[in-house]
């Protein structure tokens, strides 16, 4: 029987919110569990390549201390280190717990968990299963959370929109809002403390390898109210996407952790088949540079490489395009180790890559900014959590393939006791004078707003341009000059905003109106991740300035902190905790011990 | 091929509405999909007589099919709207929603009846707890492969879609639950709770339903082997039902 002491609200069913919600549930506490979608059809599926954890059966001498290391040395020393050290700990019992959850990794002939290689390191360190681990690990931690159901423990609102959270006088949590998809009915839902698992913010850059329900609006929302936005210029672009006409689909890392490797013609403007261009008329260039990490040096570092090389000229056919080769592994090996994403290739760009080198190009992928939270992953509002890729911790300024993962899940562990803990302790059963019904009142009036307003506006239009401004100017490469363009371009897609028609006269179950709402939202908190790119004048992992191109250790080490206000976002700066691993040059094209 | 496509979408405006066709032309980009489609008709909700109406509801999430959300029916056959390429499709494009489930607005559907289904098999690890435990069993290579495959369903309903079991006068869960028993039960520690799974699938809605169409198995986006799960479980309620019959 659930204790009934307590009440906590996660919002999002993707494994970081999963993670969090069984943690509560196992304690004894009741949760309220809300997703945008049926939590199996969270973002998480999308996850191809694995999960890190030293568990060191390759005998290699691989450690939780190295594993540590990389991830710091990876992020460009922008990570607070006490949580990662403990993430780095945690992460070979975090792949055992999925383990005991029935988890389908792939094995080792002697029937144990078998390791692959992925970027930023030199060991087999990445559990996997296929090419498809973070759908597997998502459907564990939902069978999981299904039994809590059954149980009566969780309670799912599934199709429902977090609109806000319920602050009272002294900027404590004291519940959400949320929006019912199909009837639009606004409700608040009181809680003592609520954790925010609401993913990354790719549909900010329009086109990105995230799903589509991936708009950070939560979080820009959660910052409107308050609530720190730290590290929002950190933007991982994946080196190897496909380009596609709705979405950048993700050609994994492991494509390369087993073998894959990335070339183009030596000859610019070859459009000769790939097949019949000679291995001296390739040039690996990625190999070339990077002798000691080869075709797995760090994404930040991969995709600027690629970006460059087709600058150059030296595409595809002079495009914006480069190989990425698999032809030389036996077509078994691949359909064992990387059938799903085979597919995924197969399927939409017609070829296959077991026979045919991949074209490939980078794309927006992941968000290392995010909420501030503290060590035990609340937010600067106490009462609020977040956890995942919606939180800044753990990455720093470059995340390393296979830890999202587990940034998910040790996130997940740690804050789910914290928040029962800090609920047990908060000031329940005072009376709150209506503050709940307030902020209905006023959630539902931006409804009848959206509603009512007309002009010459399509809010999917408008999605459009700002994709196409952050794309161009707020990923690889960034200009003072192109930064400053695209905030002046986001405050007049504000205010154009205002002349949104949403089109509809239909009010249940449309699309029209949410969406009108979250691009607000997107709009508010590309400032912020524009703004924080443009004050920070040096270059750090993912984000890099030409007219800055050194890493500035004095001035920079510390991390942004955007807050809110009607003006637009206040920039403040945090120190960052380098007590354990002191920073040293970040050079992935020597060969350097750990 | 000419630079605009032809899209017949069936509406609904509520799930007690009535139905109807709107037609569509859209620009034709290289490449693109029955999706990107509809995400034009939402720039620009003008059916191809020149009248506005409003932006077409559709589920998707992923569009890279690992989800499951975008299932419909497109050209009289149920699959995922994210991988209906445009240039492999006859014209006009029709889409409609699925009919074995309660359409919700559009090509929406409500499935919630498959995630009920997963918890009447019991799709599931009875696992002691989260905390550290070590490691679970060792699984044999093959065992693994096998599962895996199993495993990768993500209750996206075309299965359900196109069995003739399925229908409004019968309980059957259909092959996608009955998939999940046999991904369970050849878990080792899954194995130890098999009895609840297999009496689970004994009952009214049951295996039994299953009619042996076989048509589950040729929609599968995920190439699952369906029917070999269901005739592996067939002979294990079989015996089953033999010994627990013995036994009283």
């Amino acid at each position: 029987m659930a204790k009934a002491d307590i009440r906590i609200s996660v919002i999002g069913g993707g494994l970081a919110g999963l993670m969090a919600t069984i943690k509560i549930a196992e304690l004894g506490h009741k949760v309220d569990l809300f997703s945008l979608v049926p939590v199996r059809r969270s973002h998480s599926v999308c996850a191809q390549g694995g999960i890190n954890g030293a568990v060191n059966t390759k005998g290699e001498g691989d450690s939780p201390v190295v594993h540590f290391d990389d991830t710091i040395y990876g992020g460009d020393f922008l990570a607070n280190q006490a949580p990662v050290k403990a993430m780095c700990e945690m992460a070979p019992a975090i792949i055992y717990m999925f383990d005991r959850m029935g988890v389908p990794f792939s094995r080792t002939p002697e029937g144990l968990i078998d390791f692959r290689r992925f970027g930023g390191t030199k060991h087999h360190r990445t559990a996997f299963a296929g090419a498809s681990t973070g759908q597997q690990l998502l459907y564990a931690l939902d069978e999981q959370v299904r039994r809590f159901e059954v149980q009566g423990i969780v309670t799912k609102y599934e199709w429902w929109e977090f609109l806000s959270a319920v602050l009272d006088g002294n900027q404590v949590c004291r519940g959400l809002t949320a929006m019912n998809l199909r009837t639009l009915e606004v409700k608040a839902f009181p809680a003592d403390a609520i954790v925010i698992a609401t993913g990354g913010v790719g549909s900010i850059f329009g086109k990105s390898t995230n799903s589509v329900i991936c708009t950070g609006s939560a979080q820009s929302a959660l910052y409107q109210q308050g609530v720190k936005y730290a590290n929002g210029e950190f933007i991982q672009v994946h080196p190897t996407a496909i380009p596609g006409e709705d979405k950048l689909r993700l050609m994994s890392e492991s494509a390369r952790g087993e073998g894959g490797r990335v070339w183009v013609p030596k000859n610019k403007g070859d459009e000769r088949d790939p097949k019949s261009i000679a291995e001296t008329e390739r040039w690996y260039f990625l190999e070339e540079k990077y002798p000691a990490y080869g075709n797995l040096v760090p994404r930040d570092i991969a995709t600027r490489e690629i970006f460059q090389i087709c600058l150059d000229g030296f595409g595809i056919g002079g495009g914006n395009m480069v190989y990425l080769d698999l032809t030389h592994i036996p077509a078994e090996t691949l359909n064992r180790k990387l059938g799903a994403i085979l597919e995924i290739y197969e399927k939409f760009a017609g070829d296959d890559p077991r026979h045919t080198p991949m074209r490939i190009f980078p794309g927006m992928h992941y968000t290392m900014g995010g909420v501030w939270v503290d060590y035990n992953q609340m937010s600067n509002i106490p009462g609020i959590f977040a956890v995942g890729e919606c939180d800044y911790s753990i990455h720093g300024a470059n995340r390393l393939g296979a830890n999202s993962l587990l940034s998910c899940i040790y996130a997940g562990i740690v804050a789910g006791p914290a928040a029962v803990k800090y609920a047990q302790g908060s000031a329940r059963g005072e009376t709150l004078n209506g503050l709940h019904e307030a902020e209905v009142n006023r959630q539902t009036s931006i409804n009848e707003k959206l509603k009512n307003q007309r002009g010459g506006e399509n809010a999917y239009k408008l999605h459009d341009e700002m994709g196409k401004f952050m794309t161009d100017h707020v990923t690889v490469i960034r200009y003072n000059k192109k930064l400053e363009e695209t905030d002046a371009k986001l405050q007049e897609l504000i205010e154009r905003f205002a002349g949104v028609d949403i089109n509809e006269t239909v009010y249940w179950a449309t699309q029209a109106l949410p969406h009108a709402r979250q691009l607000y939202n997107m709009l508010l908190l590309a400032r912020a991740i524009t703004l924080g790119a443009l004050n920070r004048n040096e270059s750090r992992g993912a984000h890099y300035k030409p007219d800055f191109p050194g890493r500035d250790d004095e001035q920079f080490l510390k991390t942004t902190i955007a807050t809110h206000s009607p003006e637009g976002p206040e920039f403040s700066y945090e120190a960052v905790d380098i007590s354990q691993i002191k920073p040293r040059a970040r050079k992935y094209d020597v060969v350097m011990g750990n | 091929m000419a630079d605009t496509i032809n899209l017949k979408v069936k509406r609904q405006d509520s799930p007690e509405g009535g139905s109807r066709w709107e037609e569509f032309t859209v620009p034709y980009r290289k490449g693109e999909n029955v999706l990107t489609c509809l995400m034009d008709v939402q720039k620009n909700p003008v059916t191809a007589d020149g009248k506005s109406t409003t932006p077409v509801v559709w589920e998707a999430n992923c569009l890279e099919e690992v989800c499951g959300a975008c299932s419909m029916v497109i050209n009289g056959r149920v699959r995922q709207g994210c991988t209906a390429l445009v240039d492999k499709l006859e014209q006009p494009i029709t889409v409609q929603p699925m009919t074995k489930f309660p359409v919700i607005r559009d090509l929406m559907v409500d499935r919630s009846r498959m995630f009920e289904s997963l918890k009447r098999v019991h799709a599931w690890i009875d696992i002691d707890g989260t905390y550290d435990l070590g490691p679970g069993p060792r699984v044999a290579p093959g065992i693994q492969d096998e599962r895996y495959v199993l495993s990768t369903c993500m209750t996206c309903g075309c299965c359900l879609e196109a069995c003739p079991q399925v229908n409004s006068r019968s309980s059957f869960i259909g092959a996608a639950a009955l998939n999940q028993v046999r991904l369970f039960n050849e878990h080792p520690s899954g194995e130890l709770h098999k009895d609840i799974r297999l009496e689970a699938i004994m009952g009214e809605g049951g295996i039994a339903d299953c009619g042996n169409a076989q048509n589950c198995v040729k929609v599968c986006p995920k190439n699952i082997p369906l029917t070999d799960s269901i005739a592996r479980l067939y002979r294990e309620t079989t015996w089953y039902g033999l010994f627990s019959w013995l036994k009283k």
